[in-house]
């Protein structure tokens, strides 16, 4: 695949790669998507808007540069804004591949950040040189404020120019929760949802803090994803059993999406409305209660996002399609082309793997509070 | 008609018609958040209206578009209600259109319009699902007399307010299946700053209160809100009968 390297939401010739339930393989145009809906689906999408979650500053003790990237938060809560899970990087910016980022100086509780108008404490370290718990002074008004002023979206050395909130927020965008941008939902405008809705197809949405995607430290990089709190509202939960109960699917907008709603039905299969933390990971062993199809970004192997995608379908047909996605010169990465994936049609809505479900091992949550 | 929970936001927020809006949603249990200018004026209002959220920002300025737009849905936590009270009347004293600076027109412009246009955009997401949630979605733009009648003198304003005008009634037609109400009132003459400025000799007495205008405008907004929770209920139901002129559409 290639990278996409301009921060265009949806350039004209964005492409789709299909895997349908008989797992043929379609190339497509991107906005024939809803093509292959049908009535009485429910397609689900994460409304969470994009935190401007860099930020750069001074670590007081050395008077060295540093830049913060917020990477988790313990709820959604408007005014639960003073801490942040963040990863920490020395002098430099997002030009410089984060694999070949400096490290930040030696960090120790207790010790102070100014991040422009931002103070903030170094709470806990997290077990690793660039993982801390931060938190801000001020007011939650001080806060907003101070993040909308000084922070910068998330970006990576594959973007040239520095990125805006308006290249990062979806049409849909809602709460600023996300921490990079559920770029799946680059795909919708409101056009394609008043198409779906003409054509008798659902559209809700949930809110869910997609966390950050890479943090160029293999050994960080093996936590990913890090708990992501999430918000399901009574109408979608409600739309969820409805469809369930007839013959339409649930279609997620995003591995985002995947995570919030499998994540509430983990006990009986039923969605319920409310806020609860993500801290599962799919992968093949797990099994699929809820959703049904995935529209998603291309997705390299080795990946969490990849490893997501391999709860949907078996490995033979995921290298077959990932084969394609090379030889078609698919663009990747968040400004790139989309996959929709259909689960196989005999199992439905059952469990094409028949590996025991681990994905539920409970691991230590990072986000003090 | 109370707002109890209802989350709005007021551009304009610190003088004249948008700071009576600000204590009038408070009153009615209104979650607040505004957005003016001047830093001292958005303290003060925040001070003096408890749990009143201020903001600064220029509405006319596109790089503090996104900056307001995730202070208002993050400190709030989503949005119901936006108002787009902020305005700019031209020039001061008001000019013939042919003795009017471009400058003054274009500001006039990117207050009155490109920045309603650009808030309520950037908003959509978090108005949109107010609504699906069943909370119900107002764009409430606040407009004028001048919008439709061409007043010598109020060039750049009355040309910019019909823009407006206009702008709310595609939106209106086009985003029904999203069930959000995009509303134009106009407030009436009121006895305000931007008034006072326009035509400085007036006679106070002759000019409506902003409080009493505020009151008929939230009226409206409620009026939109319970509706659009009724069943079957999108909007565009006409019957509200205020002094604050609400244009056919």
């Amino acid at each position: 695949m290639i990278v996409a390297t301009q921060p265009v939401q949806r350039p004209a010739k964005a492409r789709l790669l299909v895997i349908d339930h008989d797992r043929k393989i379609h190339h497509v145009r991107r906005a024939s998507f809803v093509d292959y809906l049908h009535a009485g689906d429910l397609v689900i999408a994460n409304d969470a808007a994009t935190l401007p979650a860099s930020l750069h500053g001074v670590h007081v003790t050395t008077g060295d540069a540093i830049e913060v990237r917020l990477a988790g938060r313990p709820s959604l809560r408007p005014e639960d804004i003073n801490y942040f899970t963040a990863v920490v990087f020395g002098a430099g910016d997002f030009r410089t591949r984060t694999e070949d980022r400096l490290p930040p100086p030696k960090l120790a509780v207790g010790e102070k950040i100014i991040l422009g108008p931002l103070h903030a404490t170094i709470e806990q370290l997290l077990g690793h040189a660039r993982l801390v718990t931060l938190r801000f002074e001020g007011t939650a008004d001080h806060v907003w404020a101070g993040l909308a002023h000084h922070g910068r979206p998330i970006q990576y050395a594959h973007i040239a120019t520095g990125l805006a909130l308006w290249d990062v927020w979806t049409r849909i965008a809602g709460p600023p929760v996300a921490f990079e941008p559920p770029s799946a939902g680059f795909a919708l405008d409101w056009h394609t949802l008043s198409q779906m809705r003409e054509r008798g197809i659902e559209f809700e949405t949930i809110t869910h803090a997609a966390g950050i995607s890479s943090t160029g430290d293999e050994e960080l990089d093996r936590l990913l994803p890090l708990d992501e709190p999430y918000r399901i509202p009574e109408v979608t939960a409600r739309a969820i059993q409805r469809t369930k109960k007839g013959s339409g699917r649930i279609v997620a907008v995003g591995t985002t999406v995947v995570r919030a709603l499998e994540h509430s039905a983990r006990l009986d299969g039923r969605v319920r409305a409310g806020d609860g933390v993500a801290t599962q990971r799919i992968g093949p062993s797990s099994r699929l209660r809820v959703v049904d199809a995935i529209l998603s970004g291309t997705h390299e192997p080795k990946t969490s996002h990849y490893e997501l995608l391999r709860a949907f379908l078996d490995d033979e047909t995921l290298e077959r399609a990932s084969r394609e996605l090379d030889k078609c010169n698919y663009l990747t990465h968040e400004f790139g082309d989309s996959v929709l994936i259909e689960r196989v049609r005999k199992n439905l809505r059952g469990h094409h793997n028949p590996r025991p479900d681990t994905s539920y091992v409970r691991r230590k949550p990072l986000v003090k509070g | 008609m109370d707002l109890k929970g209802v989350r709005v936001a007021i551009t304009g927020g610190t003088s004249g018609l948008g700071l009576a809006l600000v204590r009038e949603c408070l009153a009615r249990g209104a979650r607040v958040a505004f957005v003016a200018r001047t830093e001292e004026h958005v303290e003060q209002v925040a001070r003096e209206n408890r749990g009143a959220h201020g903001i600064v920002g220029d509405i006319s300025s596109k790089n503090d578009i996104y900056p307001i737009a995730m202070q208002i849905t993050g400190e709030l936590g989503g949005l119901d209600v936006l108002v787009n009270n902020a305005s700019d009347l031209g020039p001061v004293p008001l000019q013939m259109l042919s003795d009017t600076d471009c400058e003054d027109l274009e500001r006039a412009f990117y207050t009155n319009v490109i920045g309603p246009f650009r808030l309520t955009k950037a908003l959509m997401g978090a108005l949109a699902a107010s609504a699906r949630e069943g909370r119900g979605a107002v764009v409430l733009n606040i407009s004028s007399d001048a919008a439709v009648n061409p007043y010598p003198g109020w060039g750049a304003y009355g040309s910019s307010k019909a823009a407006l005008h206009h702008l709310t009634r595609i939106w209106g037609e086009e985003q029904p299946s999203e069930h959000i109400n995009f509303l134009s009132l106009d407030p009436g003459d009121m006895d305000t700053p931007m008034h006072r400025a326009a035509i400085p000799d007036a006679d106070p007495s002759t000019l409506r209160r902003p409080e009493d205008s505020a009151r008929e405008v939230v009226d409206a907004i409620a009026a939109k809100l319970t509706r659009s929770v009724l069943p079957g209920a999108s909007g565009w139901v006409h019957s509200v009968q205020t002094d604050a002129k609400e244009f056919e559409m």
